[in-house]
């Protein structure tokens, strides 16, 4: 009998494969009931495992009977830690979210849509699940792989299939670098498992600069996937092309897969205390994606430059190396899924109803529609740090546990990330929902297609439903056991090794993390919100002062879609980033 | 222009250089770490190689591959059945764009000699013989699902190269093939966690699909290069 | 020497990461992301050699006599049809750039930031 862990990965697979085989002979309803029933039986399989996880450990499955003995095994181990099993339960909820904006309405090939949704999900979930670093590799490719052919899912488009070979370039020359690295890594240790590789890897003593740089071409593919910059030049031109639903899952979960691999490689095979190095790829990535941000017309890519500047903060949270940073990032990982999701889906809704996302465009066009103009409202709050939401208690866990470590530029460049990124949003809600600002004089633009095949009727319940749950559920991240977040990024550092070669999960002590109702915490909070409003307000009416226009036409010239210059970058970034880390350790 | 063009082009190549530099160090110093090719450590390898003998399968690759570390595999058979998928969706029909009757044009078949023609319709036959064994001989043998799949979805090809595109059109009716690749899979998804080690039916399963996938990726594209006219 | 073999990957990513930063084509483009791949496989393969051993399947050879890793082999082996199918997928963008843009040079190819 397969374990809970097993069906989670077994479910989405066979689903897929049988919609694949029968799809085009299937009526489109059947097609989106059996998509959506194989992701709701998923969210129930790993909602149980997670369970299982946060009340009795970590529940580890060796697949094929494998086992390990005396510590040693053959096999590949799925792992659902507390925190692997709660990332895939958010991959589940943001595709039943995804598969519910596209029910009926978008425009569909054979049910090869949906067969492609069910095994990203599948994909995603067993790439947060395995405990094998070749293993991950093989399903970071297979999540790749699904991710291109969604994003050049409407071929008919030249952007699309333009940003679709973007993204699958620079994606897999990073996967390659991963496996150069994981060979390198198989070289050294003759392991290939997390735990096993960790544990020869503490055998032979301080890591030294060979192993290092094994290290760093290993965490290359998922520093690609997580948008560090100079690595992140695909994101925004998948972003702009891909079709909302899909968006929904690139922003919400799978960009920060990426950062859940490189913290899971760093815990497991090299620890030790905080990753300098790591933390200034994120403070560059944090604060580009803002400016990036601030500097956009095109909401889709400009939700997806906020998206590389929230990732640069999760990735800044990790290299602290700290239990009480990772609680903080997971909270802001759940806020922001909601929150970002929540947006593109407002997004999308301005899509299907206008052929267009350039705010220029679209400025004061939007008047009516009003649920989709809160989305943005709250959204942009959301981004900028509004108390309670996810991002804002998140942000404010990860500056405490920065502040032990003096790291004060932390808390800036926070505040500086939720200020651009929340402004940006702002000044679209304010231009595209209430004209504000000076009327743009009308330039031609390259009109989109819609994503639906009929035009979708006013009030589409099934594209707004989820939009407006994902904002609840953002901003209210703060209802969850705070305690259960913290024991499980206390599980997530320590007891790894234990729990998958020895058998013995613990249950960590269930300590509260600090309370963020704090002076300083609501203050930070707010502070962000002020940014954040200035920011909107400076992009509205602020036209007229003088602007770092020569800046801007620079940074946006280096985003060139050029895949020689993205590879480019790759290689001087991966470059940049093993030098460094031989230097520095 | 162009001298726009040409400064970018030596940025870039400026760009690269610092990083191979850099690659080339860090390189280097991660291989002096390893132990020099063809040392005796292989812990893992020797592991895998008792545990295959141990389960009676002499091909121990094929026992890494389908037994000891299946779901690698599992993993595999997924990416090709997504990029078949992502074949069919991106080179599918779309607006502006028609699709010629396989018949209209002559694919050649009065170009090439007699002779040729003859060998092709030969050799199909003994492709497909060659790939069934190649498949079945996985667990003993140097092979299995893959390599004999590349041949076997390889063979039906002959018929092109004889330069009869319609005869190929006809073998491969593409949504029998699409439907077998995704059975296969689904099959291999259960075998691969329910029944890890079970190498000859994984064999042919994989081979199955491994074969539907090529015939169906090369269809796709035969058909863009050959039949899909944009109607302007 | 006896590194060489793992410098000669080395030496095949680059050569890959430099046809796709000079490249004027696409289908290059997708090509050179074949070749710095290739450098896995022989990365791979020359880590699992053993000088003296022969090939892992025991068939006609007795058990005990030395072989190389079957790990590795595995594993490039699914890396192979790993490259194979991410190659088909990109060639299959490419064929739809060059009908959309009516280019395949990068050059040439408009930017996607406006």
């Amino acid at each position: 009998m397969l374990s809970a862990v097993e069906l989670a990965l077994a479910v989405p697979f066979v689903t897929a494969m049988v919609l694949a085989a029968a799809g085009r002979w299937l009526p489109r309803v059947v097609v989106d009931a059996v998509a959506m029933a194989a992701a709701l039986t998923v969210i129930g399989l790993l909602g149980v495992v997670l369970w299982r996880a946060v009340r009795h450990g970590t529940v580890v499955v060796w697949l094929g009977g494998w086992g390990p003995h005396g510590g040693i095994s053959n096999g590949i181990p799925l792992v659902a830690d507390p925190f692997a099993a709660g990332l895939a339960l958010v991959v589940a909820v943001l595709t039943v979210a995804a598969l519910m904006f596209s029910w009926r309405y978008f425009t569909e090939v054979q049910a090869i849509f949906h067969v492609l949704m069910l095994m990203f999900l599948g994909a995603m979930c067993a790439f947060a699940l395995t405990g094998d670093v070749f293993d991950a590799f093989v399903f970071f490719e297979l999540m790749s792989t699904v991710a291109y052919v969604l994003t050049g899912y409407r071929a008919e488009e030249a952007r699309t299939v333009h940003g679709a070979l973007n993204f699958g370039v620079v994606n897999s020359i990073g996967a390659y670098l991963t496996l150069t690295g994981i060979a390198l890594m198989y070289g050294r240790t003759g392991e290939l498992g997390f735990a096993a590789i960790g544990e020869r890897v503490r055998a032979a003593g301080e890591p030294d600069a060979g192993l290092l740089v094994a290290f760093t071409l290993l965490c290359t593919g998922f520093l690609v996937k997580a948008a560090a910059v100079p690595f992140h030049f695909w994101l925004a031109d998948a972003h702009a092309v891909a079709p909302t639903p899909v968006c929904v899952l690139f922003s919400g979960i799978m960009v920060e897969l990426g950062v859940y691999a490189v913290a899971r490689a760093h815990w497991t095979i090299l620890g030790g205390t905080a990753d300098a190095v790591l933390a200034g790829f994120g403070a560059v990535t944090m604060l580009l994606g803002g400016v990036m941000c601030v500097l956009q017309p095109h909401i889709k890519r400009l939700l997806a430059y906020s998206t590389i500047s929230h990732v640069g903060l999760l990735l800044t949270c990790v290299a602290l190396m700290r239990a009480d940073a990772l609680t903080g990032a997971a909270f802001y990982l759940l806020g922001h899924a909601g929150v970002k999701s929540a947006l593109f889906i407002g997004a999308g809704m301005l899509l299907n109803r206008f052929q267009t996302v350039d705010e220029t465009e679209l400025h004061g066009r939007a008047r009516g529609m009003r649920v989709t103009s809160c989305l943005f409202l709250l959204g942009g709050l959301g981004l900028a740090g509004l108390p309670p939401g996810g991002m804002w208690l998140g942000k404010v866990l990860a500056e405490r546990a920065a502040e032990p470590y003096g790291w004060w530029w932390f808390t800036v460049l926070g505040l500086l990330a939720a200020g651009l990124t929340g402004g940006a949003v702002l000044r679209v809600w304010l231009r595209v929902f209430h004209g504000a600002g000076a009327a743009p004089t009308r330039h031609p633009v390259e009109h989109e297609d819609a994503e639906t095949a009929e035009p979708t009727p006013r009030k589409p319940l099934p594209m707004l439903v989820p939009g407006v749950l994902l904002l609840g559920g953002g901003l209210l991240t703060v209802v969850l056991p705070a305690s259960a977040v913290a024991g499980g990024a206390e599980v997530f550092t320590t007891g790894y090794t234990e729990a998958v070669l020895y058998g013995e999960a613990s249950v960590a002590p269930a300590g509260r993390p600090p309370s963020p109702w704090t002076f300083s915490g609501v203050a930070s909070g707010l502070a962000g919100i002020v940014a954040a409003l200035a920011v909107a307000a400076l992009g509205v009416w602020g036209g007229r002062l003088p602007q770092p226009a020569r800046l801007g036409t620079v940074l946006r010239g280096l985003h060139s879609g050029h895949v020689g210059d993205y590879i480019a970058w790759v290689l001087a970034g991966i470059a940049l980033f093993a030098v460094l880390t031989v230097v520095t350790r | 222009m162009s001298k726009g063009v040409n400064g970018v082009r030596r940025l870039r190549l400026c760009l690269m250089a610092a990083g191979a530099l850099g690659f080339a160090a860090v390189f280097t110093l991660a291989v002096l770490g390893l132990q020099p090719f063809g040392g005796d450590v292989h812990p893992y390898g020797d592991r895998a190689v008792r545990a295959s003998l141990l389960r009676g399968t002499p091909n121990t690759v094929s026992s890494v591959n389908f037994d000891q570390r299946a779901l690698d595999t599992l993993g595999e058979e997924l990416i090709l059945v997504a990029s078949a998928l992502a074949v069919v969706v991106l080179l599918r029909m779309v607006r502006r764009e028609e699709e010629d009757e396989p018949g209209r044009h002559r694919y050649g078949p009065a170009d090439v000699f007699e002779a040729l023609r003859v060998t092709g319709y030969a050799l199909l036959p003994v492709t497909v013989l060659v790939g069934v064994y190649v498949v079945a001989h996985g667990q003993l043998s140097p092979g299995g699902g893959f390599q004999g799949g590349v041949v076997l979805g390889t063979a039906v090809h002959v018929l092109y190269l004889t330069g009869d595109y319609r005869a190929l059109d006809r073998i491969r009716p593409v949504p029998l093939f699409e439907g077998g690749e995704a059975v296969a899979a689904a099959a291999f998804v259960v075998l691969a966690l329910a029944f890890a080690g079970l190498i000859i039916p994984m064999n042919a399963v994989v081979g199955v699909e491994v074969g539907c996938a090529f015939i169906l990726v090369l269809a796709k594209f035969f058909e863009q290069a050959l039949l899909v006219r944009e109607t302007g | 020497m006896a590194w060489a073999a793992y410098l000669t990957a080395g030496w095949i990513v680059l050569a890959g990461f430099y046809g796709i930063v000079t490249s004027r084509n696409l289908v290059h483009v997708v090509v050179c992301l074949s070749v710095a791949q290739s450098a896995t496989y022989l990365l791979l393969l020359s880590v699992g050699y053993r000088w003296g051993a022969t090939a892992p399947v025991f068939s006609d050879i007795r058990p005990g006599r030395p072989v190389v890793d079957p790990v590795v082999q595995a594993m490039t082996l699914t890396d192979v049809v790993v490259g194979a199918t991410v190659t088909a997928l990109l060639l299959a963008l490419t064929v739809q750039v060059s009908k959309r843009r009516g280019t395949v040079d990068p050059d040439a190819l408009r930017t996607l930031e406006e």
